[in-house]
């Protein structure tokens, strides 16, 4: 350690070992995990979200968390996604795939994608 | 791919009452149910609610889980980790939270009063971090105030924001650190020495085993700033012996630092080296006073020695040394990257920054709170410690451990700073806060805290050796019920000699909590001398259990409870006891369902 630039690249990649405990993200991204909805495949869900704001370090910026009553009947897997200040997004029929795509574009873009929306 | 974080106390309430254990089992079910490589089991510093542990926290939703138990854990990792679903039977909550809940709202952890009304400085990273793992720390800006300091700013400039910011020891006496620090650095150069005083010894105090636990990066960090405004380079660490896990945590942080380059030679690539070795006390409270611990330190028998020279002129093997208490110098790198307004911006105008009390006693949450200067006694008892429980009235608060005074519900409101304090007859000492109801004899209290003066004097001067030990033999008399109105007249003198007489600050503050009782509870002295009473119904010699025979059904209870055989009497007929036999240990008062035994 020599250098103040050394030790905040050290710092930036420390940070997702706490950024999740300072609950600084804005963004909240809820996986319906009740028993139907994991029988509907919320789990490949739920890891397709997390593995996607691992790859981008997006840990300052979005959560991944589950709830078991969130469901809506032939509708399954169901995501929510809270913003502050922002109207909640819900997300239907969801899939590895499509969770990708809601990274990309509504997380990291800003941009709901109206076409997996209820 | 971590998504979930559950951080369990490591501290060493959470540890005794079995969290290693939890955390281990947590890790097994985890692995089990094959979401090892998702959540992740994280040991932290204590997090405060001592009372309630083991405590475990799940993020991102901050979940406050408390009491846990090990049969917990599966149903916690089935339930919560893997489907969402909060095991709320084994959820935290007071009034404010029970609120949230019922309007549907997820809380956590923030929201409850115990934790809303804090001011998190000094425990910022305690419940946060793993304290063992230094790239936690460095995450939370951990290395960067010792960075900034020896790479953009002169030893001149360090002493000049630390007195900026008026940051004054948090041990006890509240000497302002950057005069302490000025005084060392104008000493002409040379060996010196920063030591760091971790010799925590008032009964009931934590807040400084609490820091080690759980965030001993930053004590390491702030000493190495004071090495580099001084000039010095060797640290060493009193801690006593009996805090293990402080100790242990801090070695394997000593380690981590000297690899990264924190401490040893050429620190951040200047000519700055530094380097920090522990020193174990054995546990005796003199060594908690500045010169008896650097006397311990030199390997003799910890013993204090007159003052001037002052430790800044003349102290560890002679030579100018800063001592600074752990909660002092957790305030330090908050400092140079904030900035001294940042910091005078809270607490008071005389007494800057947050102080963290640990809460004991007849108070709903035990534990340990941060608060800005300033706060009073009453938010601190009534808010964030949730009052006094069993619906019992407040009688009175010690703070200053065996040192400091008692504060009476009078003076609830008062402010707790430094000076608000002393004003009051009592000090802040290192924060420990003893909370007093209707059931506590204030007599009681003060032969308590002289009892452990008594115990822990070192026999150098006479004032303390015997001054303590002839007032203790007079409030064992009083409380025996053979005072009288002089004993009360010869104890208050005997305090004013101590006080003046003694060698250190540990014979001069002994008298306080006699002192103190006298000033606001002159009234129960009176009691116990004229009355021969004591109003708290403590002491035993002077009162006595006696059964209402208006009340008493005649069921015989009390009789088949009491170990002496002191209660007799015809069933469906009053009972009576024997006083000559009664050795007043309360069974047959606890056992009656009717209230027919009363204390008089």
């Amino acid at each position: 350690m020599k250098t103040l630039a050394e030790l905040a690249a050290l710092r930036d990649k420390a940070r997702n070992q706490v950024a999740m405990r300072e609950g600084k993200a804005k963004t909240k991204i809820v996986v319906g995990m009740g028993t139907q909805g994991i029988d509907a495949g919320a789990r490949d869900v739920l890891l397709a979200f997390a593995k996607e704001l691992d790859k981008d370090n997006l840990f300052e910026t979005a959560v991944v968390t589950q709830n078991a009553a969130l469901a809506i009947d032939g509708k399954l897997p169901v995501v929510e996604v809270y913003e502050d200040g922002k109207k909640t997004a819900t997300y239907v029929n969801m899939t590895a795939d499509k969770a990708v795509k809601v990274v990309n574009d509504h997380i990291k873009g800003g941009k709901v994608v109206a076409d997996y929306t209820l | 791919m971590i998504r979930t974080h559950v951080l369990v106390c490591g501290g060493t309430g959470c540890t005794s009452s079995g969290s290693v254990a939890i955390r281990e089992a947590l890790v097994k079910e985890i692995a089990a149910k094959g979401i090892a490589d998702e959540v992740k089991v994280v040991g932290t510093g204590c997090f405060g609610l001592c009372a309630l542990g083991p405590i475990m926290i799940v993020y991102p939703d901050g979940t406050f889980y408390s009491m846990v138990k090990i049969e917990d854990v599966p149903e916690i990792v089935e339930e919560h980790l893997l489907k969402g679903r909060v095991v709320e039977r084994l959820e935290y909550y007071d009034a404010k939270t029970e609120a949230l809940i019922k309007e549907g709202k997820q809380v956590g952890l923030k929201d409850t009063n115990f934790y809303s009304k804090q001011k998190r400085v000094v425990l910022r990273n305690c419940g946060l971090i793993n304290p063992e793992v230094i790239e936690e720390y460095i995450a939370r800006d951990g290395y960067k105030a010792l960075g900034k300091v020896l790479t953009e700013m002169t030893p001149e400039t360090v002493v000049d924001t630390m007195l900026k910011s008026g940051l004054r020891g948090r041990g006890g006496a509240g000497f302002p650190t950057g005069r302490k620090w000025m005084f060392a650095a104008q000493q002409p150069a040379g060996k010196k020495y920063v030591c760091c005083n971790a010799d925590e010894g008032d009964p009931g105090a934590f807040m400084d085993r609490s820091v080690l636990e759980g965030d001993p990066h930053a004590v390491l960090e702030a000493m190495a700033i004071a090495g580099y405004a001084i000039g010095s380079d060797q640290g060493y660490i009193y801690v006593r012996a009996e805090y293990p896990i402080a100790i242990h945590r801090l070695e394997i942080a000593i380690k981590q630092a000297r690899e990264y380059g924190f401490l040893g030679k050429n620190i951040f690539g200047t000519d700055f080296n530094f380097d920090i070795q522990l020193r174990l006390g054995a546990g005796a409270f003199v060594c908690g006073e500045e010169t008896a611990l650097m006397t311990s330190i030199e390997g003799k028998r910890g013993e204090p020695r007159p003052r001037p020279p002052f430790p800044a002129v003349k102290g560890l093997f002679g030579r100018p040394t800063i001592l600074n208490n752990v909660e002092t110098l957790a305030n330090v790198a908050q400092i140079i990257l904030n900035g001294p307004e940042w910091f005078t911006a809270m607490g008071t105008e005389k007494s800057p920054g947050t102080k963290v009390f640990a809460l004991g006693g007849k108070i709903v949450n035990t534990g340990l709170v941060e608060v800005p200067m300033g706060t009073t006694l009453r938010e601190v008892v009534e808010e964030i410690g949730g009052g006094i429980p069993n619906g019992k009235k407040f009688k009175a608060a010690q703070t200053g451990g065996p040192s400091g005074g008692c504060l009476p519900a009078s003076l609830i409101d008062t402010p707790i700073d430094f000076d608000s304090l002393i004003a009051a007859g009592s000090m802040m000492g290192s924060g420990g806060l003893i909370v007093m109801d209707e059931t506590t004899c204030m007599v009681d209290i003060a032969r308590f805290f002289l009892d452990f003066t008594v115990d822990e004097s070192c026999g150098k001067c006479t004032p303390c050796r015997i001054g303590t030990r002839r007032l203790l033999e007079i409030l064992d008399k009083i409380i025996a019920g053979e005072g009288t109105l002089e004993d009360i007249d010869k104890l208050e003198e005997l305090c004013t000699f101590i006080k003046s007489a003694s060698l250190c600050a540990l014979g001069q503050t002994a008298p306080n909590p006699v002192l103190s009782t006298l000033r606001f509870f002159r009234d129960e002295y009176i009691a116990h001398v004229v009355d021969k009473k004591c109003p708290a119904g403590v002491c035993k010699n002077l009162m006595r259990y006696h059964i209402n025979p208006d009340l008493c059904k005649g069921c015989s209870a009390c009789s088949r409870v009491c170990p002496v055989g002191a209660i007799s009497g015809e069933i469906k007929s009053p009972f009576t006891i024997d006083t000559t036999k009664c050795i007043k240990c309360g069974a047959c008062m606890e056992k009656c369902r009717f209230n027919a035994i009363e204390k008089i």
